[in-house]
């Protein structure tokens, strides 16, 4: 028992050392590149582009935090948030090892298998990304080409589709009720498409999490 | 220094921030794998996981290295590099740069020539994601605490909450694949193609998993996820053909 504490207490100092580090380094980035151009930003479009997009990213971001963390454990949410692309690649990645190691979110095993998943998700990233940017030339006209952006504009389906089939078909019952809601708001609301989804996440959370207590409590589950 | 948005100094600063960040996740693989081997667990299952992550990681980084490319128009190589290797997600990032662009009077497809320009775009997309970077190391005990403490306290429900968080998330994303259904009404079938290319993918993973029960193909299971996710952005290229 003792053990397991300091794991994932480990986790916890490890995590807030690096977290700590990247932030500063990734807020220095900008300032470097000021300082070695002798260009600063111009204040007006900054000051109206922030207004523009702080509320609403921020406001996001605080909502992805409480959402994510559970599903993602610790050690997976500290290099999930350094990395991002969390609910179109670590996230749904996490999710499908923790599945197929029969293991949960909230115990150790899980812990690990999620943490192992999103790092070498975290890794292999960086490395295609790299590899890409080396071979750009080459390869920006046969990734922009018209046949493969309809490929690549469907991921997010592609994805979900396959993760739902896992996942509701282990949970028929609790499945029916958030997947009618979700449909439901998304076929009628029109404000809700693509650059809305992130919110409806914890929307959906939120609504199935009380339609599984309600039904645990009567003993349907 | 002459500006430019592909200065070697850029690729070298960027080059710095991504070891950097590379580090962090090959610092956690390998302390997440020794406690691994310490609780005893199976080597095999490790392996599984390892492998099929990287397997089912290819065709979204692929995506996110499109992103790179179409921001690279006007911002370069080496910032949307940054920008969509660390935190960011292409649709954070299209938004927030092609904001402050248009704060600029510039656009999406013209590249940017001042330092001042490229300075701001810089400032406006940290600034947007750099609030998860903030909290996170300051929230997480918090609430991965709390979510320890419920699984220790009821067992049963600990499980169904777990459960219940994932349905969430995915009812939240089928949804979104319904967002344009409605437009077929005006004959506009486009808001088909996530329809269709969703079931493909959907039957493609049953499949899987029945042949992996069935003809007992136990790689299978492990693949099954990259498996249906190509399959189904490989079908998405003839139905959106078909249906636009």
């Amino acid at each position: 028992m003792k053990k397991n504490l300091s794991y994932l207490d480990s986790v916890h100092r490890d995590g807030r050392v690096w977290g700590f580090t990247l932030l500063v380094l990734i807020i220095a980035f900008p300032i470097a590149v000021s300082l070695c151009f002798g260009a600063g930003p111009e204040w007006g479009p900054m000051a109206k582009a922030l207004l523009a997009v702080l509320p609403m990213y921020w406001a996001v971001g605080v909502v992805e935090i409480f959402t994510y963390v559970p599903m993602l454990g610790a050690g997976g949410a500290y290099l999930s948030f350094v990395t991002g692309n969390i609910s179109n690649l670590k996230l749904p990645c996490a999710i499908d090892a923790m599945e197929r190691a029969g293991v949960k979110a909230n115990s150790e095993e899980g812990e690990i298998i999620s943490t192992i998943s999103i790092a070498v998700s975290s890794i292999v990233t960086t490395f295609i990304i790299i590899l890409g940017v080396i071979l750009i030339i080459p390869i920006s006209p046969l990734l922009s080409a018209p046949v493969m952006q309809s490929a690549f504009a469907q991921l997010l389906p592609a994805l979900f589709g396959g993760l739902a089939v896992v996942f509701v078909s282990k949970n028929l019952k609790l499945s029916i009720a958030p997947i009618i809601l979700m449909l439901v708001l998304f076929i009628f609301v029109p404000a809700l498409n693509a650059g809305t989804v992130g919110i409806m996440v914890p929307v959906g959370v939120i609504f199935t999490l009380i339609v599984a207590r309600i039904m645990y409590k009567k003993g349907m589950l | 220094m002459d500006f430019s948005v592909n200065s070697p100094i850029l690729f070298v600063m960027v080059g710095i921030i991504i070891a950097a960040v590379l580090a962090q996740s090959v610092y956690f693989l390998v302390r997440a794998l020794k406690r691994a081997n310490q609780l005893g667990m199976d080597k095999a299952v490790l392996k599984k996981t390892m492998s099929s992550a990287a397997v089912f990681t290819i065709a979204p980084a692929v995506a996110i290295l499109v992103g790179v490319i179409s921001l690279s128009k006007s911002l370069g190589i080496a910032l949307p590099w940054l920008r969509l290797s660390v935190i960011g997600s292409l649709t954070y990032e299209t938004v927030a740069a092609g904001t402050a662009l248009e704060e600029l009077g510039l656009g999406l497809e013209t590249q940017i020539s001042n330092p001042h320009d490229f300075v701001t775009v810089i400032w406006v997309m940290t600034l947007g994601i750099a609030v998860g970077l903030i909290l996170t190391p300051l929230l997480t005990k918090k609430i991965q605490g709390g979510m320890v403490k419920l699984g220790k306290s009821d067992k049963k429900w600990a499980e169904i909450f777990n459960n219940a968080m994932f349905l969430g998330m995915i009812s939240a994303f089928l949804g979104y694949v319904f967002c344009d259904v409605s437009l077929a009404f005006n004959g506009d079938f486009t808001g088909l193609i996530p329809v269709c290319v969703m079931f493909v993918s959907a039957v493609v993973m049953a499949v899987c998993g029945l042949a992996s029960k069935k003809l007992n193909m136990r790689w299978m299971t492990d693949y099954a996820l990259p498996i249906s996710l190509v399959a189904g952005m490989a079908a998405a290229i003839p139905i959106t053909t078909w249906l636009s």
